[in-house]
């Protein structure tokens, strides 16, 4: 069976959700290898519960994540040498930009941004959704090694079970002329789901007035995630690292739901595969209300602290 | 002196109005189309460090596209920028990224170019691959996502967001940088600046100008080939209800229970 490269993000010798679903779609395609850049041997245990049938562990002696050219550097040199019938990268922080390059690199066709993959007759074909979601295309690449970057919850991960064979390999480096890292800061970890990852997100805009304590009210009593709208971000509210919409995040949980924000195409982008959506807004012209399966017209200052009130009531009786 | 070439991208109206052709590509001739609005953050860093690097720095504002593509020379001349490069040839009509990038990346090579700025992605087509693309193709170091530009020298610095963390990075030139929407607000180009564009230096480059080989572009030099395209179905019609003296939070309740949320 033909093989396909997975490039596998990993955190605290874990591989990462993400990860999980690019090795389940990758075994629609053929046997997936997965390739991991730094990680213990450890992480052989995980790929192999997802159908890893190699894993290539790539040294890394600085102990630094490798830079989007070496990380493609090292998959093209891969390519060259197992010949697979597909490389899947998921998009978190920069798989775009480790596939854009190796496109370059081994000169091929790449779809980002994939929402599920099939194989038509062995070929894989992308689902994408674009133009602000108001579309949906397939594509396939018709030259070269495909190269398919996949977005977070495309698919539910599935365990497989099977033999994985590891192998350590070279990282391979290119440019001598690099950027150098002045400093970092890291950011302090949210208790709450991963926004991309979250089944519920609950989001604030503008209509909050910047205090967003009922919505993270409300997002905890749901188990989920809080989300903002681009005014809310730009007025200094809340963290561009929380924006959903088209220069933010771009989410597809079971419910959303949206407090004080109007519905601009922007947002609507990043929100609107939601399955369910929710809607609280005092103007009941909003345009959120067009997408909304459930809208309230009404004040969110006082709808959101009765509906915390209610939750928790259901929840003790 | 220094010389910024800032790329930026045409594109038809927005999203609601745009228009798949037979070929599936996406319809360009339309009247309406603007500068990609996440390229005026790039036009308006490249201004930012060519007032920060003085001494005569300039910006040269480049775009790949078909005639009508002019408007978003225009429109990065009115802010400022001091010259422009069209590159306008039928056989780079259908080109994938890779096309576009190869395109791109024989322009600036052909221009001065000690920084080289693009925007995050465009609106239309949403990869954000091209920046990576050209920098792999012409080898230069990339400070990519910054969402704040500053310059001392010959050495651009960056700040970069990510989720987990925020880098500062820096590269020397030549190199390329692509800004975010959080880089600063882009200026509206002023009477002055509008009037003064019209009498700036627009060059236009075919492909043999460039001497690319036009296998690499267009629908024939694409690599990828899109199979279907399909209207995203309307969403149901919802239930919306009016709070009044807390109706409104029983009736989601009860809405989020039926969901089996609570």
């Amino acid at each position: 069976m033909a093989e396909v490269l997975v490039l596998i993000d990993h955190a605290e010798g874990r591989i990462t959700k993400p990860a999980a679903e690019a090795l389940t779609l990758a075994r629609r395609l053929g046997a997936p290898g997965a390739v991991v850049f730094g990680a213990q041997a450890s992480v052989v245990d995980d790929v192999q519960s997802y159908g890893a049938e190699r894993l290539y562990l790539v040294g890394v002696p600085s102990g630094e994540s490798p830079s989007p050219a070496d990380r493609a550097r090292t998959l093209a040199s891969l390519v060259s040498e197992r010949e697979p019938a597909l490389v899947l990268i998921p998009t978190a922080s920069d798989g775009n930009e480790v596939g854009a390059r190796l496109a370059v690199l081994v000169r091929s066709g790449i779809v980002t941004d994939a929402v599920d993959l099939v194989s038509e007759d062995g070929v894989p074909v992308a689902v994408k959704s674009v133009l602000a979601g108001g579309f949906t295309t397939t594509a396939r690449v018709t030259r070269g090694t495909p190269i398919v970057t996949v977005k977070p919850n495309s698919v539910t991960p599935d365990k497989a079970s099977g033999a994985c064979t590891s192998t350590d390999i070279a990282l391979v480096t290119g440019h001598t002329r690099d950027v150098t890292l002045v400093s970092r800061e890291r950011r302090a970890v949210s208790e709450r789901p991963d926004l991309t990852e979250a089944a519920v997100v609950v989001a604030g805009g503008r209509g909050t007035g910047g205090d967003f304590a009922a919505v993270e009210r409300l997002a905890d009593a749901l188990g989920g995630a809080v989300g903002a709208s681009r005014a809310a971000v730009d007025a200094g509210w809340y963290p561009h690292a929380c924006q959903v919409g088209q220069t933010g995040k771009v989410v597809s949980p079971q419910l959303y739901i949206a407090n004080g924000i109007s519905g601009a195409i922007q947002h609507r982008a990043g929100m609107q595969t939601s399955k369910l959506i929710v809607a609280v807004n005092k103007d009941v012209e909003a345009p959120i209300f067009d997408l909304a399966d459930f809208g309230v017209v009404g004040d969110l200052h006082t709808v959101l602290p009765a509906t915390i009130d209610g939750i928790a009531a259901r929840g003790s009786a | 002196m220094v010389n910024i070439v800032v790329a930026v991208k045409h594109v038809s109206g927005s999203a609601d109005e745009t228009v798949f052709e037979d070929d599936l590509t996406i319809d360009r001739t339309g009247s309406d189309g603007h500068l990609s609005e996440l390229d005026e953050y790039a036009v308006e860093q490249a201004l930012v460090l060519k007032d920060h690097l003085g001494d005569g720095a300039t910006v040269t504002a480049l775009t790949v596209g078909p005639a009508g593509a002019s408007d978003a020379l225009a429109k990065a001349l009115q802010m400022g920028a001091d010259d422009a490069v069209h590159v306008c040839d039928d056989a780079i009509a259908g080109s994938d990224a890779l096309g576009t990038a190869v395109v791109l990346a024989a322009a600036i090579g052909r221009l001065q170019h000690d920084v080289v700025v693009f925007g995050i992605a465009s609106t239309d087509g949403w990869m954000g691959v091209i920046p990576s693309m050209v920098s792999e193709l012409l080898e230069l170091p990339v400070l990519s996502r910054a969402s704040e530009v500053t310059v001392a020298g010959q050495t651009v610095r960056v700040r970069r967001d990510d989720d987990t963390e925020s880098r500062v990075l820096e590269a020397d030139m030549p190199l390329l940088v692509s800004v975010t929407d959080q880089s600063g607000e882009p200026r509206y180009p002023s009477f002055k600046g509008i009037m003064a564009a019209k009498k700036k230096p627009v060059l236009t480059w075919s492909l043999p100008d460039l001497g690319v080989d036009d296998a690499l572009v267009g629908a024939q030099g694409s690599c990828v080939a899109v199979m279907e395209v399909t209207t995203r179905p309307p969403r149901g019609k919802g239930v919306l209800v009016t709070d009044e003296s807390g109706s409104g939070a029983a009736e989601l309740v009860d809405f989020l229970s039926t969901h089996k949320f609570v």
